[in-house]
């Protein structure tokens, strides 16, 4: 049965070659985003992921000031023992979070009794460290089923514990000056070796929370920093600004500030350069699926005056003509996005099988990508593909439309 | 005073032309195509326009196909002054009453022969599948091209696309169809062919035709013929031989 379609259809048929060239340049075009946005995508979440779940959490809490100094660690800059009760109680109530860890911090010295090395020490609730931070006890060698640590234990970054040769079960001594100035030390028995992680975690040796405050001579259980982990990282900024104005303290006593993963890392930035690579590869489909669009509907209408003049002198309304024109860029654009997503779909589950390994300043060498499709990408570049046929085919279509029958039966 | 030529004055006419002017201007020279034409055809005619080339002939049936419109005088064509017509309008009037055959047939070559006989009765009128499947096979019997339904226009003759052109032409229950030089492109044979089946129709159906020519053996066929000579009407009657 005859229709817009059919007949739009058999016109594309009509150089087959050409449509078939053109709707493959559009499938290449979104083939190649596709598997740009998947494997960046894989990349950014796998990178993301290395910091908030092994180093920083997916936000942090601390004492209003604090993230300005951050690079002394300041120790005037704690939360008293009565925020950090009231950051538990808002952090309890809030239903996108799934754990949070407080932590003592403090600059110290880092001494095997022969040499020192100055080091950043954290002082954690190992439990709720472990909640936090999924990864961490990975990258804790030996592994230890009991836990991160024991009180009197300390976790030595591998940077140091290569450069001081410092082994499990050697006593080594942390010093460090407290907030009256005076120094204090204590010995540490070696529990276990933190994996290098290119990035801040370089010089981070982690004892319990306890011995922290012990060494600090912190007369109440002060607290550095929360570490919170979310239920789902698309919900950070939300949570984030939830979290701001439960903690707010009123008009001039903001006790407590609040930051997301991507406030403190300057991974941010690269996860940022990653999206605008994408964005890039994005205009540069729309381009293609554009022009090359638009090339074949110029041709389309110049190669079908004459039938255009014939279609219109025995009365088809100018709305149809256009619709005419408009359904075949339509139809170009269904193809060439419905197999670019096709060929999509099977390229990734080829990388499943045949994985793509990176080599991503971890101790132990590579990590794997796994790239994913994320129904809303397809949805996305499917939609914006067919958006943009429908844009490239409206002008020609109009020509068509607006044709004197006269002039294009009269054209040779 | 304008002297009305009525072809059959006693019908109702289905066109009438009073003075009707047409110019076209090319750069500064302006050409005078019809210098005042004046006529009348009624409902049922037969009629050719024969004329040198250059006479006006297409010009005049683009004004009478709502195509054009004229300068000067008064057109109406079924009682529409034709110089009132926008564009959609007019798309709109010719759809719902003027049929068109033309020189060179003008099929659609992706559209088989039914689909092409086809087309205005959905691109332009909005006919039931059922009812537009019986109207096509209809037309094409009539025209005798039944059996050729499901061809390409490459895969038929010169005047079997013709053929096609006819039924198309007659398959919105059109009322006038207007066909400028339907044989110019047809051997002698051929072309006394489709006039014939034309004219056969004309009679069947109650159409009107008008269509031009200036091949004299085919206006023989003509029941009424217009002579058009340099933009005017220079006379008119019945059959030619
Ligand atoms: N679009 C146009 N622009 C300028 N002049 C035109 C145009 N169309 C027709 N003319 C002129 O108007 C006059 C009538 O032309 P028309 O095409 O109506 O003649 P015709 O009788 O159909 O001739 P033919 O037998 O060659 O088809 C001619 O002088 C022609 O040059
Ligand atoms: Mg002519």
């Amino acid at each position: 049965m005859l229709s817009l379609i059919v007949i739009a259809w058999r016109n594309l048929m009509r150089f087959g070659r050409r449509t078939l060239l053109t709707a493959g340049l559009i499938a290449i075009g979104v083939l190649a985003v596709l598997l740009f946005v998947a494997l960046s995508g894989s990349f950014k979440n796998l990178m993301i992921g290395q910091f908030t779940d092994s180093v920083m959490g997916d936000l942090e809490i601390h004492h209003k000031g604090y993230v300005a100094s951050l690079d002394n660690l300041p120790l005037n800059l704690n939360l008293t023992p009565a925020q950090w009760q009231r950051a538990r109680a808002v952090l309890a109530a809030d239903k996108t979070v799934a754990a949070y860890a407080p932590v003592v911090k403090f600059g110290g010295l880092f001494s095997n009794f022969t040499e020192s090395t100055n080091v950043r020490v954290n002082g954690i609730d190992p439990a709720r460290e472990a909640a936090v931070l999924p990864l961490l006890p990975g990258r804790v060698a030996p592994a230890d089923a009991a836990g991160l640590l024991k009180p009197g234990q300390i976790l030595v970054p591998q940077l140091l514990a290569n450069g001081m040769k410092v082994k499990v079960g050697d006593t080594v001594v942390v010093v460090t000056t407290n907030r009256d100035g005076s120094v204090n030390g204590r010995t540490f028995t070696v529990r276990g070796i933190v994996s290098d992680l290119s990035g801040p975690g370089g010089r981070d040796a982690y004892i319990d929370i306890d011995d922290a405050r012990h060494i600090l001579r912190l007369a109440t259980p002060e607290v550095s920093e929360v570490l919170v982990r979310l239920k789902s990282l698309e919900t950070l900024h939300a949570t984030v600004a939830a979290l701001r104005s439960a903690l707010d303290g009123g008009p001039g006593k903001p006790a407590f500030e609040v930051h997301g993963w991507d406030d403190l890392s300057p991974f941010a930035h690269i996860a940022r350069l990653i999206d605008l690579l994408t964005l890039f590869v994005k205009v540069i489909l729309v381009s293609i699926a554009l022009i090359s669009i638009m090339n074949v509907m110029i041709m389309a209408v110049y190669e079908r005056i004459r039938e255009i003049g014939t279609i219109a002198a025995i009365g088809t309304p100018p709305g149809r003509i256009l619709g005419l024109f408009l359904i075949e860029g339509l139809l170009l654009g269904v193809i060439g996005a419905a197999v670019g997503i096709a060929l999509s779909l099977g390229a990734v589950a080829v990388l499943h099988v045949h994985k793509v390994s990176f080599a991503f300043g971890m101790g132990n060498g590579t990590v794997i990508l796994s790239p994913s499709l994320r129904v809303s990408d397809i949805v996305t570049v499917g939609v914006v593909v067919i958006v943009v046929a429908v844009l490239a085919s409206l002008q020609p279509a109009w020509k068509a439309a607006r044709m004197d029958p006269i002039s294009a039966l009269r054209h040779i | 005073m304008a002297d009305i030529a009525f072809a059959e004055a006693h019908a109702a006419p289905v066109i009438r032309a009073d003075t009707v002017e047409k110019r076209y201007r090319v750069g500064d020279v302006e050409v005078k195509a019809l210098k005042g034409v004046s006529f009348a055809i009624a409902a049922g005619s037969f009629v050719s326009f024969v004329g040198p080339s250059g006479s006006g002939k297409t010009t005049l049936l683009n004004l009478l196909g709502c195509l054009d419109r004229p300068d000067g005088g008064r057109l109406t064509v079924f009682d529409t002054d034709i110089a009132g017509l926008n564009r959609r309008a007019a798309a709109r009037f010719r759809g719902a009453n003027i049929g068109f055959i033309f020189q060179d047939f003008n099929l659609m070559p992706v559209l088989t022969v039914f689909e092409n006989v086809e087309y205005p009765l959905i691109m332009v009128q909005n006919w039931p599948s059922r009812r537009r499947r019986e109207r096509v096979m209809d037309m094409l019997a009539a025209v005798g091209m039944a059996e050729q339904a499901g061809k390409r226009p490459d895969q038929i003759s010169g005047g079997q696309k013709q053929r096609v052109a006819v039924a198309r032409a007659l398959a919105p229950e059109t009322r006038l169809v207007l066909a400028d030089e339907p044989t110019a492109n047809l051997d002698h044979d051929t072309a006394y062919k489709v006039i014939d089946l034309m004219r056969r129709l004309k009679t069947e159906l109650g159409v009107t035709f008008v269509f031009s020519t200036h091949d004299p053996k085919i206006v023989a066929a003509a029941e009424i013929v217009f002579r058009l000579e340099d933009g005017r009407l220079s006379r008119e009657g019945g059959p030619h031989a």
